[in-house]
């Protein structure tokens, strides 16, 4: 079975984030990168899938800036057996990464079996490439799996929802599954895996290569800001018994009139 | 020159500090606290090939450099320096094999390390011999097509789940360096009596006793190198382990800098952090030098072994000084975390702990300023 991972790379959570010069974006001169945490759930599942099946390969596809790979060298060196990069601006909107996604996979001239994708990425939370791309692939496909099982070409899998409660759905494959936290514990890259990774076939397109065109863009982004900084909080003296009354008169007076909570 | 790391030796970095944080740093205060020996690490370890980093390409190994050796090291010391010392002893253990092995007996010491998770130990030190190892006393006699081993070593790390030891003895104690051999005991062999485990200070994870070798029987060909010339292989495992220890104290003292600065904006007396107080600002500020002059130390003498040239210097300096500056900068960290870092709720107080032993094993701060005399007074 081909197996494709969908992998985006994303600031490390303990990024200061500020928005760029012209407000299009964030500024990721010096960022960290690392791999969407979600999407190493993917990776992994998708490694899983693999030993299980003898002959399959696991791809990993990635659309971004070239600057760094970090997240395409970290899927291959836990396993992943080649990657597919296609070049963009790192604030493209979901419509066109999933476009670009599909049409590198088709690039790869690989028949899909399965792919898989992290549920969001931690770092726009937009929770839509998975699903814009089983639209676009004209496949089934279910998001946010904690539960994973096949049999031939049948996957069974879990889905949580509100509550705690779990849903199952049977799909066949070739099917798009989105990896919650909870479906598996990704392993760490090896060190030779690490040391293998660098030999790995690593195809690179552009956008053009994979039919994506300027018109795709559904959303740009126009003014990137931080959020206002919350003034000082007020605090209120009712130590003294004498004025409490007058303290909370003024305190609801506050929450009515300035805060209007009440 | 170049100080940059390349992008691989980042990677590989990166992955060792998410294991040590992951693996090692959750359990190590458990591990001290009821000196539990870190097997089940040691093998997460041995699978991910961040242990036996020394064993070459061609006998299994990942073919590390020494400075990619001393990188690892340090990064696991990081999350724990007593458990990074159970995994850095099984290369001390091979390392005389490396140096010193025929092709058979690489094939036969060496590589099964990198087919399955084996631990190895390294005796050299006796009760009444440490820093003069010259004059160790344990006998290693020829009979027939065996040579058979008596004597007692001491501080034997790794010893109690050892699967195989090289064994420092002599053929006559009167010949002093001239006597010394060496060889390789497979664990489990006949006569092999363990001691009790030493209840220690710090590195209590890792394992350490007496070994008593009682008339123990190994084949003629486990003997590395000829009779009488072990001190040399001992000398040569020495110029590539001390980067490796040295490496350890650089990353005790890194972790304690990390764990002061931390502290140092979240505490607050008058007002403040305690980092805006200048008296905290040189405390930090001395730690941070030591550490990037530790650094400086431990790379060269490992890039030293990687160019081939002789490192016997520089080693000593980055061994002395790396343990030395460990010491000072983690009785800092203690020092400024105040009554909460004596207690052990925080973590400074184990690095402390820690720190003392790397002052002592594998050479002393004292043994090092003789090694440094001898070389800078031969020119």
């Amino acid at each position: 079975m081909n197996i494709f991972v969908c992998v985006k790379q994303v600031p490390d959570t303990e990024t200061k984030v500020q928005p760029n010069g012209d407000g299009t974006f964030i500024e990721t001169s010096s960022i960290k990168w690392i791999m969407n945490p979600y999407d190493e759930f993917a990776v992994e599942q998708a490694l899983l899938v693999k030993a299980a099946n003898a002959g399959s390969t696991v791809t990993v596809v990635r659309v971004g800036s070239v600057k760094d790979t970090e997240a395409l060298r970290t899927a291959m060196a836990m396993g992943a057996d080649e990657a597919i990069l296609v070049e963009a601006d790192d604030n493209l909107d979901s419509y066109s990464i999933a476009k670009a996604i599909k049409g590198g996979i088709e690039k790869s001239g690989k028949d899909v079996g399965l792919v898989l994708c992290g549920k969001q990425a931690i770092d726009d939370d937009c929770l839509q490439v998975p699903q814009v791309l089983a639209e676009m692939m004209n496949l089934p496909s279910v998001a946010v799996i904690v539960g994973f099982e096949q049999s031939g070409e049948k996957i069974t899998v879990k889905r949580e929802i509100e509550g705690g409660a779990l849903e199952v759905y049977e799909l066949n494959t070739p099917c798009v599954l989105a990896t919650n936290k909870g479906i598996n514990t990704p392993r760490y890259a090896s060190l030779p895996g690490i040391m293998k990774a660098k030999r790995k076939p690593l195809q690179q397109l552009s956008l053009a290569d994979v039919g994506v065109e300027t018109g795709d863009r559904r959303v740009v982004y126009s003014d990137f800001s931080l959020p206002p900084e919350k003034p000082a909080g007020k605090t209120f003296d009712a130590m003294d018994e004498a004025n409490q009354a007058s303290v909370v008169a003024e305190v609801v007076g506050l929450l009515r009139n300035e805060a209007k909570v009440i | 020159m170049n100080f940059e790391l390349t992008q691989d030796q980042k990677d590989m970095q990166e992955m060792a500090m998410k294991f040590a944080k992951n693996e090692l740093m959750p359990v190590a205060a458990k591990y001290d606290e009821e000196g539990i020996f870190p097997k089940e690490e040691f093998k997460k370890a041995w699978e991910l090939g961040l242990i036996n980093t020394c064993i070459p390409a061609e006998y299994g190994g990942a073919g590390f450099s020494e400075v990619e050796a001393v990188m690892i090291g340090e990064t696991l010391a990081y999350g724990c320096m007593g458990i990074n010392t159970s995994f850095m002893a099984n290369d001390l253990a091979l390392l005389p094999i490396k140096i010193a092995g025929t092709h058979e007996q690489k094939e036969k010491f060496l590589r099964p390390f990198t087919e399955e998770f084996k631990i190895a130990s390294f005796c050299l030190t006796e009760p009444g011999y440490g820093s003069d190892a010259a004059g160790i006393q344990t006998t290693i006699k020829e009979d027939g097509d065996h040579w058979v081993i008596n004597g007692e070593k001491m501080w034997i790390t790794n010893a109690g789940h050892a699967d195989q030891f090289v064994v420092y003895g002599t053929i006559d104690p009167s010949l002093r360096h001239k006597g010394i051999s060496a060889v390789v005991v497979p664990g489990g062999t006949e006569g092999i009596v363990l001691g009790k485990k030493e209840d220690k200070m710090g590195h209590r994870s890792s394992d350490t006793r007496g070994v008593r070798f009682e008339n123990v029987r190994v084949p003629k060909e486990n003997m590395l190198g000829a009779p009488g010339e072990a001190w040399l292989i001992a000398m040569k495992t020495l110029d590539y382990s001390r980067p490796l220890v040295a490496s350890a104290a650089l990353g005790g003292s890194q972790r304690a800098l990390d764990e002061s600065l931390k502290y140092a904006k979240e505490r607050k007396q008058f007002g403040v952090e305690i980092a805006k107080h200048q008296a905290i600002q040189f405390i930090l500020a001395e730690m941070a030098m030591k550490v990037e002059a530790s650094r400086l130390l431990v790379y060269k003498a490992a890039w030293q072994v990687d160019q081939g040239v002789s490192n016997t210097e520089v080693a000593s300096y980055a061994k002395a000084f790396a343990s030395d500056s460990c010491m000072q900068i983690t009785t800092d960290a203690v020092q400024l975390f105040g009554g909460y870092g004596y207690s052990k709720e925080y973590p400074v107080e184990k690095l402390m702990r820690d720190a003392k032993l790397i002052q002592i094993y594998e050479g002393t701060s004292q043994i090092q300023r003789l090694v440094m005399a001898r070389e800078i007074l031969k020119r």
